[in-house]
C-alpha cells in the first residue's frame, strides 16, 4: 500500500485475513485513492460492510466503521445517513452478501436514491465459507455447491441498480486499477445512490475449481475480456458475450432521499412552529 | 346510573360504531369519568360486523371488556342477532329499525328507532347516522352529558363536518325525545 | 415560565407508545407496517420531521432494526415497533445491538401466533422469545404495561434503560393495549426524566470503545464526532478489534451479563396489590393483569386472602421477590395468553416451596375474570 494511503488505516489490525493472490487489496486500495482524491474527512466518513471476505475490509480502516449483519449494511448505512445526512457513507460488500441475502435491501437503497456508495466486491463466489456459488456466479461455473457447475443465471448487477433507480453506476476491474478509483470517486461524488462494481479475483475459492489457478492468471483473464463501454457501440451482441463491459455504465440526475427528507422535515416544521434535532452529547 | 355503566354499540363495518366508541368515552371523560374503549375484531370481523364497547366508571376499570352491556346498541340485522341475547338484565337496547327488522323477544327497555333512515332523510347523509344514535342513546341513557358529548364529537370528526355532525346529534335526540314522552 | 396544565385524555396504547418515545427524546423510528403495531408507526411517521427527527418505512423488519441501529449509533435515540411475525424477523439484528452495545428500542405488540395466527387477536405467545429469541447468550430487558399510561411510562422508562445500559431493550405489549383507549394524564414535557448514553470523558486518542466503566458501560461515542472507532458483531476485545481470543471472547459475554445484572435494583420494576397478607398469589402481566386485578378484589370481597404481583419488568426476572412469595403464599396462579411460557419460570424460581399453577387460553381473547376466579377457588 502506497505510503500516503498508511493514514487511512488501522496498522494495528495488520495483517489482513486475505489470501495470496486475492484481488480485495486492490479494490480496497482503489477505495483510497479515491477517498484521498476527494479529501474526506475521515471523521465524517463512515464505511459500513456486511458479511463476507470483502466486508472484512472495514475493520482495516480508520474511520467510522460498522461490521454489520449478513446482507444488511445497506440497511444500517440507511440509518446512518438518514440520522446525519452530512456524513459519507460508504458500503464495502460482496457479490453474495449484497444480491443473495441482501438483495432486497440493495434494490430499495437504489430505489430510494439514497446518497450511499456501495462498492461491491464481485468474486463471483462466496469466499469466505469456502467456495459456494452465489448470485453472481456466471452459468456453468463450479463451486462446491455446483459440483457439476451452476445451472443458474447470474445477476447482472449494474443493470439491476440501474432498473431499481441508481442514479450512478460503474464498473471496473482490479485489473483495470486506474478506472476503477476513479469510478468509485465519481461514485461518491454522486448525491445519490451509488453503484460501482468492482471484478476481483478469489483464485482460492473460485479460480482453481474454473480453471484459473493463481491470482495473475485470473487478472490476464479480466485484462482480456474487459470491454470498455465506448468499444461496445461499435460490437455485436455475438461479440460481447461473455465480455465484462467496464467504464461509466449509468448517471442520471434524480433526487436524493435524504435532501428530500430535509425538505419534508421544513415543510412540516413551518406547519407547526416545529424544531431541529441535534444528536445526543452525551449526560 | 350505577358506578360502572357497560356499552356495546354494534353494527356493519363503515357505519362509524367504532368513532362512536371513542366519542362516547371521550365524553365520560369530559364529564369527570374513567372509561375505556376497544373494538374486538374478532372472527365476527369477517362478517363485516364490528363492534365497539366502552365502560365507563366512577372508579378505576380493570377489565376492559364488555361482556352484558347495559346499553346496547344495533345496527345491524346481523349484530341483533349475535349479540341481543347479550344485554344485561335490566339493560337498554337500542335498535336501528331501518336494518333490522326481525326481532326476536328480548328481556330490558327496546327502543326501536329509524335511525339509518333518519340520517339519510333528516340529515341528508346517512354517514352521520353513527351520530344520530349517539344522540338517541344519550337521550335515553343519559350515560354522559349532552355538552360533553357534542364537545367530544367536535374534537374528534373531520374540520368543515361541525354543522352537518351537530345537526346529526340534534336530530338524534330528537328522534329519542319522541319515543320518550 | 409554562404554565402546567394537567389534561386527561382519551389515549390509545399505540398512541401512548409514541407519545413517549417522543418525550423521552425518540428522533428516528424505522419500521415495517404490521397489525396490531401499525398506528405507532403512523404517529411517528407524522411527528417526527416536525421535530426534526425521521422516520422511514424500510422493505422489511431487518431493515428496520438494522436502520434504527445504524441511526442510534449516528447519535439519534431510535425506535421501532412491530408485532410476533417481525419480531421474529429482527432477532437477528436484536443479536447485534446487543453484542455491540447500541441503544435501541423495540416495540412489540403481540398477537395471536404461531406464523400469520390471529393477526387482529391479541396473545403472550412472546415472553419466551423475547428473552432467548436471538442465538447466542445475552441479557435483555423487557418491559410489559398493562395500561395506556403505563406504555407511556414504560416506553420513556424502556428509552432511559436502552441508552443508560446501551442494550436494546424490548417493550412487550399486547394487542389489548396497543388497541385500548383510556383516559390517561400525561406528565407535562419537563417532568418526564430522561437519560442519555454515557460519552468519552477522554479525547479520541486516548478513547478505547469497548473499556466499560465501574458500572461495566463503555462510554459511547457517536459516529461522525471525531472519535473513529470499529463496530462488530463478532467477538472482539475493548478496542472493538474482531477476536478468536477464548478468554476475551468469554469475558465479552460475562461483562454483557454483569452489566445488566449488577443494576438488578435499578432496571426491576413491579406492582403489587394486596400483597401484604396473601396466601394466594396471582401472578400477572401486561393485559392479563386486568382481569387479575377484578379476580383478586372478587376474591378478597368472598374473604379469600388473594393478593396480585405485577412483573413491568418481565427479564430480567425477578427471582428474588418471586422467591419471596413462594415463601409467603401457598399458591401462585399465572394467568397468560399463552401456554404457559411465564410459568415455566415461575416453576423454576418457586421449586417446590408452593403450588404453581397457570389460567392459560390461546383463543385469541383476553382472559376473563372468572377464569382466574374459579382457578383462585380451586387453591383455597
Amino acid at each position: 500500500m502506497m505510503q500516503e494511503l498508511q493514514g487511512y488505516l488501522r496498522l494495528d489490525r495488520f495483517p489482513h485475513m486475505w489470501c495470496p493472490g486475492c484481488g480485495n487489496g486492490i479494490v480496497l486500495g482503489c477505495l483510497l485513492r479515491a477517498i484521498k482524491k476527494l479529501e474526506l474527512d475521515q471523521d465524517r466518513t463512515v464505511i459500513v460492510g456486511g458479511i463476507g471476505c470483502s466486508s472484512r475490509a472495514v475493520g482495516y480502516l480508520d474511520f467510522n466503521t460498522l461490521h454489520t449483519t449478513h446482507g444488511r449494511a445497506l440497511a444500517f448505512a440507511t440509518g446512518i445517513k438518514l440520522a446525519r445526512p452530512e456524513l459519507h457513507v460508504i458500503v464495502i460488500t460482496g457479490d453474495g452478501d449484497a444480491t443473495a441475502i441482501g438483495g432486497n435491501h440493495f434494490i430499495h437503497a437504489a430505489r430510494r436514491n439514497i446518497d450511499l456508495t456501495v462498492v461491491l466486491f464481485n468474486n463471483n463466489i462466496y469466499g469466505m465459507t469456502g467456495g459456494q456459488y452465489s448470485p453472481l456466479t456466471p452459468g456453468g461455473k463450479k463451486a462446491t455447491t455446483a459440483p457439476y457447475g451452476t445451472i443458474e443465471h447470474n445477476f447482472d448487477v449494474a443493470e439491476l441498480a440501474r432498473s431499481a433507480g441508481a442514479t450512478y453506476v460503474g464498473r471496473s476491474t482490479t485489473y483495470h486499477s486506474n478506472l476503477l478509483a476513479n469510478l468509485i470517486a465519481a461514485g461518491i461524488e454522486n448525491k445519490g445512490f451509488s453503484l460501482v462494481e468492482a471484478i476481483t479475483a478469489c483464485p482460492t475459492a473460485y479460480g482453481r475449481r474454473n480453471k484459473m489457478r493463481s491470482g495473475a492468471e485470473m487478472l490476464l483473464w479480466q485484462k482480456e475480456n474487459a470491454v470498455h463501454v465506448k468499444k461496445t457501440e461499435r460490437m455485436a451482441p455475438a461479440e460481447l458475450a461473455g465480455k465484462i463491459v467496464i467504464g461509466e455504465l449509468h448517471k442520471r440526475e434524480a433526487p436524493e432521499y435524504t435532501a428530500m427528507y430535509e425538505q419534508l422535515i421544513a415543510e412540516a416544521g413551518r406547519e407547526t412552529g416545529g424544531g431541529s434535532v441535534t444528536p445526543l452529547k452525551g449526560r | 346510573m350505577g358506578k360502572s355503566m357497560e356499552l356495546r354499540l354494534s353494527g356493519t363495518g363503515g357505519q362509524g360504531l367504532i368513532l362512536a366508541g371513542i366519542i362516547i368515552a371521550d365524553a365520560a371523560i369530559r364529564d369527570g369519568k374513567n372509561s375505556v374503549q376497544s373494538q374486538s375484531y374478532g372472527p365476527e370481523a369477517r362478517g363485516g360486523a364490528s363492534r365497539a364497547e366502552v365502560i365507563i366508571s366512577d372508579e378505576e376499570i380493570d377489565y376492559p371488556r364488555v361482556a352484558h352491556p347495559n346499553v346496547l346498541l344495533v345496527m345491524s340485522q346481523e349484530a341483533y342477532d349475535k349479540f341481543a341475547a347479550d344485554l344485561d338484565r335490566g339493560g337498554v337496547m337500542i335498535i336501528d329499525s331501518t336494518y333490522v327488522q326481525e326481532r326476536p323477544g328480548i328481556d330490558g327497555a327496546v327502543y326501536t328507532l329509524p335511525i339509518s333512515s333518519t340520517a339519510r332523510e333528516q340529515v341528508g347523509r346517512e354517514m352521520v347516522a353513527n351520530v344520530v344514535a349517539l344522540g338517541a342513546m344519550v337521550r335515553i341513557t343519559g350515560v354522559v352529558s349532552r355538552r360533553a358529548l357534542a364537545d367530544a364529537l367536535l374534537a374528534r370528526i373531520p374540520r368543515g363536518t361541525e354543522e352537518l355532525n351537530l345537526k346529526a346529534l340534534e336530530t338524534g335526540w330528537q328522534l329519542a325525545e319522541k319515543v320518550l314522552h | 415560565m409554562s404554565q402546567v396544565i394537567e389534561m386527561a385524555r382519551l389515549m390509545q396504547g399505540n398512541e401512548a407508545v409514541a407519545e413517549g418515545a417522543l418525550a423521552a427524546g425518540v428522533r428516528f423510528f424505522a419500521g415495517y407496517p404490521i397489525t396490531p403495531s401499525t398506528e405507532i408507526a403512523e404517529i411517528m411517521a407524522d411527528r417526527l420531521p416536525r421535530l426534526g427527527g425521521k422516520f422511514i418505512q424500510m422493505e422489511d423488519e431487518i431493515a428496520g432494526l438494522a436502520a434504527v441501529i445504524g441511526a442510534s449509533l449516528a447519535g439519534l435515540k431510535a425506535l421501532t415497533a412491530t408485532s410476533g411475525p417481525g419480531f421474529s424477523l429482527m432477532q437477528e439484528n436484536l443479536g447485534f445491538a446487543a453484542m455491540a452495545e447500541v441503544p435501541c428500542v423495540i416495540v412489540n405488540v403481540q398477537r395471536s401466533g404461531p406464523s400469520t395466527g390471529m393477526p387482529t387477536s391479541p396473545a403472550q405467545g412472546d415472553v419466551m422469545q423475547a428473552r432467548w429469541g436471538t442465538h447466542g447468550d445475552h441479557p435483555v430487558i423487557v418491559l410489559s404495561p398493562s395500561s395506556v399510561r403505563e406504555a407511556y411510562d414504560l416506553t420513556v422508562r424502556a428509552v432511559n434503560l436502552a441508552e443508560k445500559y446501551r442494550v436494546p431493550v424490548i417493550l412487550l405489549m399486547d394487542e389489548v393495549v396497543g388497541h385500548l383507549r383510556e383516559k390517561v394524564v400525561l406528565p407535562a414535557r419537563g417532568e418526564v426524566e430522561t437519560v442519555d448514553r454515557p460519552s468519552p470523558k477522554v479525547p479520541p486518542g486516548e478513547y478505547v470503545p469497548f473499556r466499560p466503566e465501574d458500572n461495566l458501560v463503555p462510554p459511547m461515542a457517536n459516529f461522525g464526532e471525531g472519535y473513529r472507532y470499529h463496530v462488530t458483531g463478532l467477538a472482539h476485545d475493548e478496542k472493538g478489534t474482531p477476536t478468536n481470543n477464548p478468554a476475551l471472547a468469554e469475558q465479552l459475554l460475562l461483562r454483557l451479563h454483569d452489566k445488566i445484572n449488577m443494576h438488578l435494583d435499578d432496571i426491576l420494576l413491579d406492582d403489587a396489590k394486596f400483597l401484604e397478607d396473601a396466601e394466594i398469589v396471582v401472578l400477572a402481566y401486561g393485559s392479563t393483569a386486568r382481569p387479575a386485578r377484578r379476580a383478586v378484589k372478587e376474591a378478597r370481597g368472598r374473604g379469600i386472602k388473594a393478593g396480585l404481583y405485577r412483573p413491568l419488568t418481565l427479564w430480567p426476572f425477578p427471582a428474588k421477590k418471586v422467591r419471596e412469595l413462594a415463601e409467603q403464599a401457598h399458591s401462585i396462579i399465572v394467568p397468560e395468553m399463552n401456554l404457559g411460557q411465564y410459568r415455566l419460570e415461575v416453576e423454576r424460581v418457586v421449586r417446590d416451596r408452593a403450588r404453581v399453577s397457570g389460567v392459560n387460553r390461546v383463543h385469541g381473547e383476553l382472559i376473563e375474570p372468572e377464569e382466574i376466579t374459579a382457578a383462585i377457588l380451586e387453591v383455597v
